[in-house]
């Protein structure tokens, strides 16, 4: 039996992916008996003039981690693209833009100035910007061009799987190349495209914590407190974005006594992970009988002390939300009141 | 859908520009003062359209975001007095979600003010068209929605 081919590209993320990959222990024998690695820059030496070489659709599944944000990038995912029978968009960065995408809470040029130029240790006298093309003595030289906005995956090249999770668990990654293994051997049909490998309902679904109240009187950091390892996150006051998240990743922060951040993304039928989290949380403060007579002014007062909604709600998932990225008012604003 | 809304908004911006404006009503109450303000033809701008919904509780902040991202100039949630919803404490979810809700759209770029609640009940007609009002002249004030401009 011939091998499958697989590969793994490694865009705008950290790398956790990659290892996350390496890390499902004696299986990636399996792997290595069903197929030969074509391109994975962390773990094998291929050069990108090797992909070019191959004929469309030569690898027969690619995993591409990391947000899109450079041309690098976009270059890298439609190169593999065409050479790719199947996409899996891998990780959290991949599929929603994650970390990463938080970027597009500014631009790039804030972002340019900020990195070369103000932080603390710069001493940048010059001003000096990365410039894409530079001559040097030796010739001309070429980084690539960063961009503005940060993109996930599929809103740059078609995607087959999506597989979330900050890194995608063990056994994630398990599940989806049983599924490939099985495919080769006995010709078991693979899920539908645009399957998202992980569970169809929300992390409380998955999490042992037991809840009985479900109402929360004020919001903590999980350092102000001393977190009951068995009662709901939430329930004690702290922020817990599993009612807004897809389940299948084990609720494994939740075992570690941590609340859940939200990397595996949206439940199915949602498109906006914070507006889902933002209901859920505004639903469940406990208030008691007397809201009818509490002021817009007391409502506000209660409802900000979550004191960062977009940075809490979406924090693996601007680049996939509605909205997308900040929008610059042409007016001031009445009252400025950041900064 | 979000490219039609560009096409149509973006090049008569500054004359001539018009506000889309995005009215949730809810049934029992809002959508009959609604209804009232029409039958009495108390006069009011046009340029709003009236979603229907059982409860303002039931406006999710996702409509909310993807009227925004589709275009709208403003949207205006409109649901029944405190103690008076019909579900008992519908009003009051939706108010806790808006108030949140207005920080998040901050955090975003928008003006807060693009997203007003109101409570408008079945007998006010009156004060529905002066919302109308009042909302159109602060959106126009605040120019068109800036996610038309990308």
């Amino acid at each position: 039996m011939a091998k499958i081919r697989i590969a793994q590209y490694w865009a705008a993320g950290c790398g956790g992916c990659d290892v996350a990959l390496l890390d499902i222990d004696e299986k990636i024998l399996g792997v290595a008996e069903i197929a030969d690695i074509a391109f994975w820059p962390i773990a094998v030496d291929a050069k990108v003039k090797d992909v070019e070489a191959m004929p469309d659709g030569y690898i027969t599944a690619t995993l591409i981690n990391g947000a899109i944000r450079n041309s690098e990038n976009e270059h890298m995912a439609k190169l593999l693209r065409q050479k790719s029978a199947l996409i899996v968009s891998f990780g959290s960065c991949a599929c929603f833009g994650g970390v990463p995408g938080l970027a597009n809470m500014t631009s790039k040029k804030e972002i340019l100035e900020y990195v070369y130029w103000h932080t603390p240790t710069s001493d940048n006298v010059e001003k000096v910007l990365p410039t894409p093309h530079y001559k040097v003595p030796e010739g001309e030289i070429e980084i690539p061009v960063l961009y503005d906005t940060v993109y996930t995956l599929d809103q740059v090249i078609d995607v087959d799987y999506y597989m979330p999770g900050c890194p995608p668990t063990t056994n994630l990654i398990n599940e989806f190349l049983g599924m490939v293994e099985k495919h080769v051997k006995e010709g078991a049909p693979l899920p539908p495209k645009g399957s998202v490998i992980a569970s169809q309902k929300t992390l409380c679904d998955e999490c042992a914590r037991k809840r009985t109240t479900k109402k929360v009187e004020k919001i903590y950091m999980p350092y102000e407190i001393d977190i009951d390892p068995e009662k709901c996150m939430l329930e004690q006051g702290i922020i817990c974005l599993g009612p807004s998240t897809r389940a299948g990743c084990g609720a494994k922060c939740l075992e570690g006594n941590q609340p859940c951040r939200g990397c595996m993304g949206p439940t199915a039928e949602v498109l906006d992970q914070g507006g889902s989290m933002l209901s859920a949380l505004a639903s469940i403060f406990a208030i008691g009988n007397q809201e009818s007579q509490l002021s817009e002014d007391d409502i506000l007062e209660l409802m900000t002390q979550v004191k960062d909604p977009l940075g809490t709600f979406y924090a693996f998932t601007m680049p996939a939300s509605i909205i997308k990225k900040k929008v610059k008012e042409k007016k001031a604003t009445t009252a400025p009141k950041e900064a | 859908m979000a490219e039609e809304a560009q096409a149509q908004s973006a090049p008569v911006e500054a004359e001539g520009w018009e506000p889309k404006l995005l009215v949730f009503c809810c049934n029992w109450c809002s959508y009959a003062g609604a209804d009232l303000a029409g039958v009495s033809r108390l006069q009011m701008p046009t340029n709003f359209r009236v979603i229907r919904t059982m409860c303002s509780a039931r406006v999710d902040p996702e409509f909310v975001l993807r009227a925004f991202a589709k275009g709208a100039d403003g949207v205006l949630v409109l649901g029944c007095h405190p103690a008076d919803c019909h579900y008992i404490g519908g009003n009051y979810r939706t108010r806790r979600r808006i108030a949140l809700l207005r920080v998040l759209l901050e955090q975003y770029g928008f003006n807060p003010d693009r997203l007003k609640l109101e409570w408008v009940s079945a007998s006010e007609g009156m004060k529905f068209q002066q919302t109308i009002k009042e909302f159109d002249r602060t959106i126009r004030e605040l120019g068109p929605n800036p996610i038309n401009e990308e």
